[in-house]
């Protein structure tokens, strides 16, 4: 099959259709089969970009993940290849914060990042689930080590304040008891014929079993303490061994108290597509696959350039620029062609010279609001004392989750908790604080749920989105009229200039969507120069 | 609603509304911008994805528009730029400002899922009549339930 860039863009459900069309059911099936290990996603490898005609120069704008990737690829193929980039470093949202970064956002409000040597917090991407094929492609093929990202930790809490009095409750024993009382309920109706006239007899027999061996019911059809259930949602005290004591086993809550809690709410998410198991991060932060990139394009990135002006001829593209600190004279780079990178919030106050469709789709998408914090705690109190390694926990409160971290586990000393992890509502507000009031806010609200807060906070440091001098928010949100409306605008190549980021995909806020549509971006733009030729 | 959301967002999206949860935020602030004195803080903060719980135009202000308008209203300039609300002569007519907050604009989200419409006419009232604004010509919630109604 083609790797092109027209294939990127060929849904596996219109291949299918055109193989079934042209050669017939039977090689359908086999077709079928043979893709099958990649269904998931529309990445096929790395970019084919066979035939570059000779000194044709691309301009890219923007030195992020799918920038990097560009930069990376079109130099490959033999394209002269500029790189302008806003900040004074590489990687864009794909960002990790150190001891000893500094960081400025809108307004002036600086922070210093003062966690101890080795820890560090990803204010943007953090996760790569199995199934972003491209993002692993380039981590593998540019040697930069992952390890698992434990999304799912039963053993991690879910919260209310109004909930069983504000105690934290452990995901396995929501999650089970849940489990648990649904199929008493459920078992009840069956023996009291409420489903009869669902199910046939044998049908019921199927059903009450299923419900006994995933609801862990009893004999009776009963969900109880019992040394079973506990094997599930765990004992109050834990077998051992020799003459030491013996198991508790423990006690599900009940089930009225359950349902009351709202806290079922919680229990599906974390098993959605884009966060199953197996998730990945890179060793040692997030920026890791994009400086990895980078360092591959360093000579082609020029950073602190701020672009004013994006114009296009037949001839070329002419964009203009000044130094993003200093100020001063405007600059133009020159090049036939221009991937722009540039988050929207920010590319629709930039003149460009694009069709009216292009210029519409660009300032018609609003940014989803997202803040973080990270906490340095003096030891890491939710390993020793509550025995709970990476994962998440989830609440009400406004910082809305809890991250763990994933790397040092079971280490003596010091760590770094994602103290809050806000969307929407809560970002707002979150963003409208001082960086020191997110952080105390975050210690306050996170100390209903770990006490040990008080005794073991020592600093932070928070990132909202929204006062990003580099993105004016954290990701594209399109509904799906906006997205019917302007995305084939947004993503067609306009004269000699494409757009890409994860803005020009369907995954939005994931790098996958960023690097996907800057292949997809280059493989067009490719196509366009090649078909141009030596006029080019 | 972006998928990559999902760990984090219950699906019982706007059905929850106006709970407070009554949080004491103590705010010692010590915000490093030398020129700005540090706001007052709202003492309570809106949960998930209830509508904002702030009545009066000056707290929501306060607890909303200055993450991107800045405290001073002035606005602020990176990689691109948010307008300043301050001296803004775009605020004459109170239509602009209302339908801007109800139905966003460039990269500004709408914020129709966050705001009453007595909400959206406080915080229309006070920057018109704030930071050198000086519009007297008071938005009722009734113009901005019709505003709301407009495409």
């Amino acid at each position: 099959m083609r790797r092109n860039g027209e294939t990127v863009s060929t849904t596996r459900r219109e291949l299918l259709q055109r193989i079934g069309l042209s050669a017939g059911a039977a090689m359908m099936y086999q077709a079928m089969s043979t893709l099958g290990h990649a269904a998931e996603s529309p990445y096929r490898g790395a970019a084919d970009l066979k035939g570059a005609p000779a000194g044709s120069s691309v301009l890219i704008l923007g030195a992020g993940i799918s920038g990097l990737v560009a930069a990376y690829e079109l130099q490959r193929a033999g394209y002269k290849v500029k790189v302008l980039e806003y900040n004074h470093r590489a990687g864009g949202r794909a960002w990790t914060l150190r001891g000893g970064d500094e960081y400025t956002e809108l307004g002036g409000f600086r922070q210093k990042c003062e966690f101890d040597k080795g820890l560090y917090i990803n204010p943007g991407p953090w996760r790569i689930p199995y199934h972003h094929y491209a993002m692993l492609d380039y981590a593998k093929r540019l040697k930069v080590p992952l390890e698992p990202f434990n999304q799912i930790n039963v053993n991690a809490y879910v919260h209310s304040p109004k909930a069983f009095g504000g105690k934290p409750q452990r995901v396995r024993h929501v999650r089970y008891d849940f489990h648990g009382h649904v199929a008493e309920l459920l078992a009840k109706a069956v023996g009291k014929g409420g489903l009869d006239a669902e199910l046939s007899a044998e049908g019921k027999d199927k059903l009450l079993e299923a419900l006994r061996s995933w609801g862990v019911l009893d004999r009776q059809f009963r969900y109880t303490s019992s040394a079973r259930t506990s094997d599930v949602r765990g004992y109050d005290v834990d077998p051992g061994g020799g003459l030491m004591p013996r198991g508790v086993p423990s006690t599900p809550i009940g089930r009225s108290d359950l349902l009351q809690s709202g806290l079922w709410n919680y229990l599906t998410t974390p098993l959605d597509y884009d966060l199953a198991p197996a998730m990945f991060q890179p060793v040692g932060g997030m920026d890791q696959v994009a400086l990895a990139v980078y360092r591959e394009v360093a000579p082609l990135v020029q950073f602190d350039t701020k672009v004013t002006a994006i114009d296009q001829d037949e001839r070329g593209v002419s964009v203009s620029w000044i130094d993003a600190r200093h100020g001063g004279a405007t600059t133009q780079s020159r090049a036939d062609w221009c991937l722009c990178t540039i988050p929207l919030p920010i590319l629709a106050q930039i003149p460009i010279k694009v069709g009216a469709p292009m210029q519409a789709a660009i300032g018609s998408v609003a940014y989803e609001s997202a803040v973080k914090v990270g906490l340095q705690m003096k030891r890491r109190f939710w390993e020793e004392d509550e025995r709970i390694y990476g994962g998440i926990t989830l609440t009400d409160l406004p910082i809305q989750q809890i991250g763990y971290p994933m790397a040092g586990m079971n280490q003596p000393g010091k760590g770094v908790l994602l103290g809050g992890y806000m969307f929407s509502a809560n970002a707002f507000e979150f963003t409208a604080m001082s960086p020191q009031q997110r952080v105390q806010a975050a210690v306050e609200q996170g100390a209903q749920i770990h006490p040990q807060y008080r005794q073991e906070f020592e600093n932070g440091i928070s990132v909202a989105w929204h006062r990003s001098p580099f993105t004016l928010g954290c990701f594209a949100d399109w509904p799906d009229d906006v997205r019917d409306k302007h995305y084939d605008n947004l993503c067609a190549v306009d004269g000699r200039i494409a757009l890409a980021g994860e803005h020009t995909s369907f995954i939005n806020g994931w790098q996958e969507g960023a690097v996907l549509s800057s292949l997809d971006a280059i493989g067009r733009i490719h196509a366009r120069a090649v078909a141009h030729g030596s006029k080019a | 609603m972006s998928a990559n959301l999902a760990h984090c967002l219950p699906r019982t999206r706007n059905t929850r509304i106006g709970l407070l949860l009554g949080l004491l935020l103590v705010c010692t602030t010590t915000a490093l911008r030398a020129d700005e004195p540090p706001p007052p803080f709202s003492p309570r903060v809106t949960t998930f994805f209830s509508p904002f719980a702030h009545k009066d135009g000056a707290t929501i202000f306060r607890a909303v528009c200055q993450g991107c308008h800045m405290p001073d209203a002035k606005g602020a300039t990176g990689a691109g730029t948010y307008p300043a609300l301050a001296a803004n002569p775009k605020l004459a007519a109170a239509a602009y400002p209302a339908l801007t907050v109800l139905k966003g604009r460039h990269g500004m989200p709408a914020f129709d899922e966050y705001l009453t419409d007595a909400q959206v006419a406080e915080i229309v009232n006070y920057v018109r009549t704030h930071f050198d604004n000086h519009y007297v010509d008071a938005l009722t919630a009734e113009d901005v339930k019709k505003l709301r109604a407009t495409r």
